[in-house]
């Protein structure tokens, strides 16, 4: 530990326990933060100060800004920045701020929800769309950029039956590409939550053609799988047919095309017999 | 002898993630992880020609990492550091998984250290003299039931940190993670956790939060830091244990999130990654394995018979693989990945996760799976509260035969 760290720090508990609120102090704050900017003490003694001696929160925006740049995942100084932000009342570079930051890390969570907090305080989605299509161009696996597409179109306009055929086929298209991206499976699975995905038009012919185009993904016969549960749920005619169906699914991916989850494709195969074979054979006999 | 080990497979190569044809960042950073640890493999199958007791857990090194870390600790000067009762939880627990007692008067060093992190108004700061925080409030109590002794128990001051954990609930039942700081799902864990570890848990305390945790749970099937935000390995545990803690389990889709959780798990290098298309990490194997247990007995609570009485739904011989041969550092501790620098909370989590991977327990029932030579096996943590069982034990003894405050 060295001098300079052990001075700043004493220095800072006097003021601290003093509750000095100087402009000594709040340099003081800077100088703490710059040696660990993840000691929230600090920041939130600076936030005080902010108050108390009337700062210009606009030159607060440009530091944090600086601090941000050099720790871009450290809680404090994006919560700091949310705060600042809040007390200005202006969000207008925020969305150019974090885009910058997305550039250099498109997953940082704390941009992320920087982000999302913006958008949904300020009310600033118009362009969020076109930006996650952007982002999906640059990066189909981006798995956080699919998120804040669920997000947008949850806060906006919501998965209505137009946006919802919107999403299948914009998804579609994506898996054609890149049948084995997983972010892309699980968002057409989000966007059909509340939808019966067996029956929705077009989507088993188009993983049946996927799986006649040999893909194996894991991703596509897991949710075969699931469609085919449905049926099974919706007491579909020909039951012995889609669950002698939906067992050989699960056993490939069991014994070949996903042997690392092995276990849990083993449960998922013990259940769906034990709850539809059961019932198969009492009302067989 | 036949090798029984995942990664010497000749097979496993079938198992690269790939890109289809189309390589994004995405896929490119995931090709060098994998290309690092399959070189780690190959080091290991050659290795087998000639040594016969590997992988080994190198516990001597371990152990020497870890004593240095104490040692520095007790050395308690105050200093801008704000994680310390963390790095106090983090070493502690690591020893405990290892089977090491602390040198005589460590234990109560250590304790008094964390006397000095507790602040008059209640709950635990990152250092002497800082403001109270939920994540080092969760950390400092986990250490000293740790400890266990009735010094460590002790120095709870349990009114001061009731009071202090109601501070912290916002109107809908979140929590912030100190005076005003930021709400995230961590605050619900560790408020939970500390609660019912030292029994000061209240019906008001928790009024809603099961609802608000429910909320941060995604389409993924994971849950997020906060509502909208995208499903996360650490939060996701936070916010499964927290259910469990308040006994309100139920409220999430368990099916969804044993989904994603299950997916976590890589293809090739057998450890887990924290979100869908992101790498893996050596400390995930804690929180994505150690969910499988809550999961299991939350599927076993509702009778349902179909699930395997010796193995949880993942795969826990390729965790132990991957995490023995790819995530000892040389010099003693453990880390995310190969070439990644080592530290005290890559070392807890890796070895939590290890524990997991090796013990089944449910109720009665308990089922060992080492990887490797037998002195690898490490002790068995408890799933929610990520300390010894016996550690829960002696806590829940003293702490249920006081009042609630
Ligand atoms: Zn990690």
């Amino acid at each position: 530990i060295s001098h300079a760290v052990r001075d700043c720090y004493d220095y800072f508990r006097a003021i601290l326990r003093k509750d000095e609120r100087s402009e000594r102090a709040f340099e003081l704050t800077a100088d703490a933060a710059a040696l660990n900017p993840a000691n929230y003490t600090v920041w939130h003694f600076r936030r005080i100060l902010l108050k108390d001696l009337g700062k210009n929160l606009q030159d607060e925006l440009d530091y944090i800004t600086e601090v941000i740049h050099d720790h871009p995942k450290n809680y404090q100084v994006w919560h700091h920045r949310r705060v600042v932000v809040d007390w200005l009342r202006n969000a207008s570079d925020e969305i150019d701020f974090t885009r910058l930051i997305l550039t250099h890390d498109a997953k940082n969570y704390h941009a992320w929800q920087h982000r999302q907090w913006v958008l949904r305080e300020f009310d600033l989605w118009d362009a969020e769309l076109d930006y996650i299509d952007d982002l999906l161009e640059e990066d189909i696996r981006n798995n956080s950029a699919w998120n804040q597409r669920y997000y947008v179109i949850s806060k906006t306009s919501k998965f209505t039956d137009e946006v919802i055929a919107r999403e299948v086929s914009y998804t579609k298209e994506k898996i054609n590409n890149v049948p084995n991206n997983e972010s892309a499976w699980n968002y057409l699975r989000g966007v059909l939550l509340d939808t019966e995905m067996y029956k929705y038009s077009g989507l088993m012919t188009f993983c049946e053609e996927l799986f006649s185009q040999s893909i194996r993904s894991p991703h596509l016969l897991a949710f075969m799988v699931d469609c085919y549960q449905e049926m099974l749920n919706a007491k579909c005619e020909d039951k012995e047919e889609v669950l002698a169906k939906a067992l050989k699914l699960l056993k490939g991916l069991e014994e070949e095309y996903d042997t690392i989850r092995c276990e849990y494709w083993k449960y998922l195969s013990v259940t769906l017999s034990s709850k539809y074979a059961g019932k198969l054979e009492q009302s067989s006999s | 002898m036949a090798s029984s080990f995942r990664c010497t497979d000749p097979c496993l190569h079938l198992f690269h993630a790939g890109d289809c044809g189309l390589p994004t960042s995405s896929s490119r950073e995931q090709k060098a992880t994998e290309d690092i640890v399959a070189n780690c493999f190959r080091y290991f199958k050659n290795c087998l020609d000639i040594e016969t007791d590997i992988p080994m857990l190198h516990r001597r090194k371990h152990e020497a990492f870890l004593m240095k870390g104490l040692q520095h600790l007790s050395e308690s000067y105050e200093c801008l550091d704000a994680s310390r009762p963390w790095l106090c939880y983090w070493i502690l627990h690591s020893l405990e998984l290892l089977s090491i007692d602390l040198p005589e008067g460590m234990a109560s060093q250590v304790a008094q250290f964390l006397a000095k992190c507790q602040c008059p108004d209640g709950g635990f700061a990152g250092g002497p003299g800082q403001l109270a925080h939920l994540a080092p409030t969760y950390a400092a109590v986990n250490a000293l039931c740790i400890i266990g002794t009735d010094e460590a128990f002790k120095v709870i001051d349990r009114p001061a940190l009731q009071r202090y954990l109601l501070r912290m609930r916002t109107p809908e039942g979140a929590f912030k993670m100190h005076e005003g700081g930021e709400v995230d799902i961590r605050g619900a864990y560790c408020a939970a956790s500390a609660a019912r570890l030292t029994n000061v848990a209240t019906k008001a305390m928790f009024d809603g939060t099961a609802e608000w945790v429910v909320s941060c749970q995604t389409y993924e099937g994971g849950f997020a830091g906060e509502p909208g935000l995208e499903a996360h390995g650490g939060y996701s545990f936070c916010g499964l244990a927290a259910l469990v803690l308040l006994g309100h389990e139920r409220l999430c889709d368990i099916s969804a999130l044993l989904r994603w959780t299950a997916n976590r798990q890589m293809a090739f290098e057998g450890g887990f990654q924290g979100r869908t298309n992101k790498l893996v990490d050596g400390c995930y194997s804690f929180w994505q394995g150690g969910a499988f247990p809550l999961m299991h007995m939350i599927l076993s609570k509702e009778k349902d018979d179909t699930l395997s009485a010796d193995s949880w739904m993942f795969h826990q011989g390729a965790l132990q693989e991957y995490l023995l041969i790819c995530c000892q550092h040389q010099g003693g501790g453990l880390i995310d990945k190969p070439g990644k620098p080592r530290d005290f909370y890559h070392t807890c989590y890796c070895l939590s996760g290890l524990s997991v991977a090796q013990h089944l327990t449910e109720g009665r029932l308990e089922h060992t799976q080492v990887t490797g030579c037998a002195s690898n096996e490490v002790k068995r943590t408890h799933p929610v509260f990520n300390i010894g069982l016996d550690s829960v034990l002696s806590a829940h003894a003293f702490f249920e035969a006081l009042p609630v405050p």
